[in-house]
């Protein structure tokens, strides 16, 4: 017995341990393919360098939620082979279902079958391509705030078509049987200093007789991402090029580049699965890019590493077992079981703290750039106030709040990284590090705190309601926490508006203008304030202050999302019909606690 | 008597009434907010924030009752509680001055609010690359200008503000040999060709373009990025008779010109323009993007400012979030157009822009040392 509990802290060492390297001993995902290299290759896209496991894993998000693909077989595809295929033989990859539709009048209306999963594959569109423009040109016609459910979702399927369609024609015009004999035809014209007339192979879905640089300029138009670098590490972002832009621009004198020739010479290898020159093909690109552009490319690379630990997922499996861990331990063993609890929790904070960290050397930018960083950042800030609490307190409920907390949060944040890369580039009014790094940090710190005294509120009352571990002596600590927390809250909601307001002085001439995010900010402060005076007051006790709290949650989701929602106002980010029930759910559930707490059955049990 | 007034006191400086007046500013921001949708920011902003009641008026109905308290009057009530509760409950103690410097915060931004809503002015200026302008333009008041353009030299303006279309019926200027009859105002207005609404009305107008184009009104605009176009009826009365009566609209392109004793006057309505005692001229505008995107990197202007008061001929790069202040007002980037070639500048001027400066830094302060304080004696008493 005594060894036994002397080795379970190695043991759970040694798994966390595991837990956190696991990924690293992940296998080629097709064998004998050298695709994880080809993963690291930097491209241009929305005016970032991101490494085409990014634009494997967002692309596949956008099309059916997922970062790999189930294939019938039980099997999984990972995201870059996937892309591969598709860029490299599209006629496979068009029989896969990548492409989820829920909405049954989408279906209806192209006249498909629901299936199973809910998911289709490009070649069920095909016969219906005509019906999904129509219906998308349509519905493009209505305001984008008045548009039904079922224009939503085709405007949104339309979009996706066209995504996968643009990702086929990238590297290659699709259908093209040997782009490599092509590419090098092509390069043999040009050095021998001839006009540019007939292709060496017109097999592609263009008519026969259509010349090379018609070819390449559709291959220019077409193409989603920009995947031919400067060819040194001073050049400028707008130097990269398309596929076809740099073919087309090959010269006598120039040549065609060489990261041009390597790509087709990959894709070419691909399509004729011959891994051998895939992997020579890949090896030589690699070389040529450490040579030329070796910061950006150990930047890439630095982003597959990222992509692959996926650090916000591990902490939310850790929170999630944290919070299993400490409500147990209220229950039997408090004291080595709310340890395990609370070390468990540092290390998915650890974790997340980490994520963090690679999100800002990544983008260059303060941890909070969108909407989706600010649901990372507010689940950060409120595991770190829990674990300091749970320092002070040692209870548990530091812990069970804090993971609860950071879970929510994160698993907001996977909702929001639906709609594709979460490091967008900063619109201009927000390009500028210090504001982002005062205003947007001090605001959304003011938001984690006010949910984590709501959440300190809502254990109180359940604890209270519905079991009998609320003692006086836990309560009261849970008072002094919450009262604490929204001092707290009160003090960064109140300066980052402040500096908001500042902000807006310099950018837009005014320091207040009454705009509804704006007025959110202001909503919590106002709430803040009201619970601290109401305290000072004597006009709210213990249980009256739980309630206030918890009304904070309504006020601070109000402010985080309802604001956005209007779709007014110049901070809008975009309307986000799809959180809307969640929001109005989560509101009534709030209310529906308050309303429990001011049922006279909630009183602390006296100690013993 | 006292001790009526004592009572009194007691009400006015308790935090019952703090929290009372917090509560009701809530209730007040919220549906501030909501409302802007219906109603636009600049609407709701004076219905709900820059009034000292809310009101409640039935469509078409001649009268309005109060139904909330507005935010004049809120934040006049939370400025009263807030000095009573200082003079009467609080002893100026060392453990209070974090209280204190947040409570001062806090009233110099009611006081800011309060006087950037009565004396800030806010003003666009649009200018194509090259030009010069030595005016701003209101981006929502109109005026109809009277120009006399006879002259080599300067033309001689006489502008009627759109408060005054809207509710005068003759106006009479020292500079005008003629009395202005008002015999339509529209605030907002949709224009057509006579030719395309073949059974439309008679035009109120005789002479110019207005016979041949049918106004209607229609209501004021509540979106930010759009324009009220506003039409007035005006006929033109001289000592040996009327002229006629002119349409004249900012929906309309050219101004309409007409002879009256050996001078050529031009009629136009125009946005209202408040006019600078120097110069500025836009000698470059540039958009950048994203590569291979369309999301906006950066907007900058660089323009000449010329000041012949002050001997001032420099150039400035105003760009976002990097004004240029001068002379009282402040300069931003604030929009574009016409494919890059025209840039949109916000002027503001603000004497009192300051205040939330020096309320940030009493409240940051004040919360800091309070907080502290409050942290120090938690972890004093843990330790003993």
């Amino acid at each position: 017995m005594k060894s036994w509990r002397k080795l379970m802290p190695w043991f759970v060492a040694a798994l966390c341990f595991y837990f956190l390297i696991a990924f690293l001993f992940e296998g080629e995902p097709k064998a004998g393919y050298a695709l994880r290299e080809f993963s690291r290759f930097p491209v241009l896209l929305n005016g970032r360098i991101k490494p085409l496991d990014t634009v494997a894993r967002t692309s596949l998000l956008i099309l059916c939620g997922k970062q790999s693909l189930r294939v019938d077989d039980g099997q999984s595809l990972s995201a870059i082979e996937w892309l591969t295929e598709l860029m490299a033989r599209p006629e496979a990859a068009d029989d896969r279902k990548v492409f989820k539709i829920t909405n049954p009048d989408t279906l209806g209306a192209l006249g498909l079958q629901e299936e199973e999963n809910k998911n289709y594959s490009f070649s069920q569109f095909v016969p219906r391509a005509r019906d999904i423009e129509r219906q998308a040109e349509l519905a493009n016609n209505v305001e984008e705030q008045l548009r039904t459910p079922f224009q939503r979702d085709i405007v949104k399927l339309y979009e996706r078509v066209t995504l996968y369609f643009r990702l086929k024609n990238s590297l290659q015009v699709a259908d093209t049987d040997d782009f490599q004999a092509e590419v090098e035809a092509y390069g043999k014209t040009i050095a021998s200093g001839l006009p540019i007339t007939k292709s060496a192979s017109n097999s592609g879905p263009l008519e026969t007789g259509s010349d090379a640089a018609q070819r390449f300029s559709f291959l220019a138009q077409t193409a989603y991402f920009f995947p031919v670098p400067p060819a040194s590490q001073s050049g400028k972002p707008e130097e990269w090029k398309k596929m076809g832009e740099s073919l087309i621009a090959a010269t006598k004198e120039t040549g065609i580049a060489p990261p041009a020739r390597a790509y087709a010479a990959v894709v070419s290898a691909y399509r004729k699965q011959d891994a051998p020159a895939f992997n020579s093909a890949v090896a030589e690109y690699r070389a040529w890019l450490r040579e030329h552009i070796g910061k950006t490319t150990r930047t890439a690379q630095l982003e597959v590493f990222f992509n692959a630990f996926a650090p916000f997922y591990k902490s939310m499996t850790l929170y999630v077992l944290v919070f299993i861990l400490a409500c147990v331990s209220w229950l039997v063993r408090p004291g080595a079981l709310g340890r395990y609890a609370f070390y468990l929790l540092i290390f998915g904070f650890a974790i997340h703290t980490t994520g963090l960290l690679f999100r800002i050397y990544l983008e260059g930018r303060p941890p909070v750039t969108n909407l989706y960083s600010s649901a990372v950042f507010i689940g950060w800030g409120a595991v770190l106030l829990g674990i300091i609490l749970e320092r002070f307190y040692r209870n548990g409920i530091g812990s069970a709040t804090a993971s609860i907390l950071g879970f929510l949060t994160l698993l907001i944040a996977h909702h929001l990284s639906l709609d594709g890369d979460t490091m967008e580039m900063m619109r201009a009014v927000l390009d500028t590090n210090g504001w982002l790094a005062t205003h947007v940090v001090c605001i959304t710190l003011g938001y984690a705190s006010t949910y984590l005294a709501g959440f300190l509120a809502l254990m109180y009352i359940v604890r209270g309601v519905f079991t009998s571990s609320l003692d006086e002596e836990t309560a009261s600590s849970l008072s002094r926490m919450v009262y604490g927390i929204v001092c707290f809250a009160t003090l960064f909601s109140f300066v980052g508006t402040i500096l908001g307001g500042i902000w807006a002085d310099q950018s837009w001439g005014r320091f207040w203008g009454w705009d509804p995010k704006e007025n959110g900010a202001l909503l919590i402060v106002l709430w803040n304030a009201i619970i601290l005076h109401a305290r000072w007051g004597g006009l709210v006790r213990q249980r009256g202050l739980m309630v206030l709290a918890v009304f904070g949650n309504i006020v601070t989701s109000w402010s985080w999302f309802g604001v956005n929602m209007l779709g007014i106002g110049l901070h809008s980010y975009g309307f986000m019909d799809k959180a809307f029930p969640w929001l109005i759910a989560f509101m009534i559930t709030q209310v529906f606690m308050m309303a429990l707490a001011a049922l006279p059955g909630l009183r602390p049990k006296r100690a013993k | 008597m006292i001790r009526y007034l004592k009572a009194c006191g007691r009400t006015l400086s308790s935090l019952r009434l703090t929290v009372v007046l917090l509560g009701l500013s809530m209730v007040l921001i919220f549906f501030g907010t909501l409302d802007q949708v219906h109603l636009g920011i600049h609407a709701a902003q004076a219905k709900y924030f820059r009034s000292p009641f809310v009101f409640w008026q039935p469509a078409g109905a001649g009268w309005k009752i109060p139904v909330f308290p507005g935010g004049y009057l809120i934040g006049t009530l939370l400025f009263m509680n807030l000095v009573a509760a200082h003079g009467i409950r609080f002893k100026l103690a060392a453990k209070k001055i974090g209280i204190f410097f947040i409570h001062a915060g806090v009233v110099v931004l009611l006081l800011g609010e309060l006087f950037t809503g009565l004396f800030a002015k806010e003003s666009m200026m649009r200018m194509d690359i090259g030009t010069a302008q030595t005016y701003s333009e209101a981006p929502r008041e109109t005026e109809l200008a009277v120009i006399d353009t006879s002259s080599n030299e300067d033309d001689l303006v006489v502008a009627i503000p759109e408060s005054l279309l809207a509710r005068a019926t003759v106006i009479q200027h020292p500079a005008l040999p003629f009395t202005l009859k008002i015999v339509k105002f529209i605030a907002n207005t949709a224009l057509a060709m006579r030719s395309q609404a073949p059974n439309s009305p008679p035009s109120l107008a005789t002479i110019g373009i207005g016979p041949s184009v049918v106004a209607t009104e229609i209501p004021r605009t509540v979106k930010q990025d759009e324009r009220d176009l506003t039409t007035v009826f005006v006929q033109i009365n001289t000592v040996q008779g009327p002229l006629g009566t002119w349409l004249v609209s900012n929906a309309l392109g050219a101004p309409q010109a007409f002879t009256y004793d050996g001078h050529t006057y031009e009629l136009r309505m125009r946005q209202k323009r408040y006019y600078k005692p120097f110069t500025i001229k836009l000698v470059d505008f540039r958009h950048d993007v994203y590569p291979g995107t369309d999301i906006p990197k950066n907007f900058s202007s660089r323009i000449r400012l010329i000041d012949s008061r002050q001997k001032e001929d420099r150039n400035v790069l105003i760009y976002m979030n990097s004004p240029l202040r001068y002379s009282g007002y402040t300069f931003y980037q604030a929009g574009f157009d016409n494919n890059d070639k025209t840039s949109i500048l916000q002027v503001v001027k603000n004497p009192t822009f300051l205040l939330p400066y020096i309320a940030c830094g009493l409240v940051g302060a004040g919360l800091l040392t309070q907080f502290s304080m409050h942290l120090v004696g938690f972890l004093r008493r843990r330790r003993a």
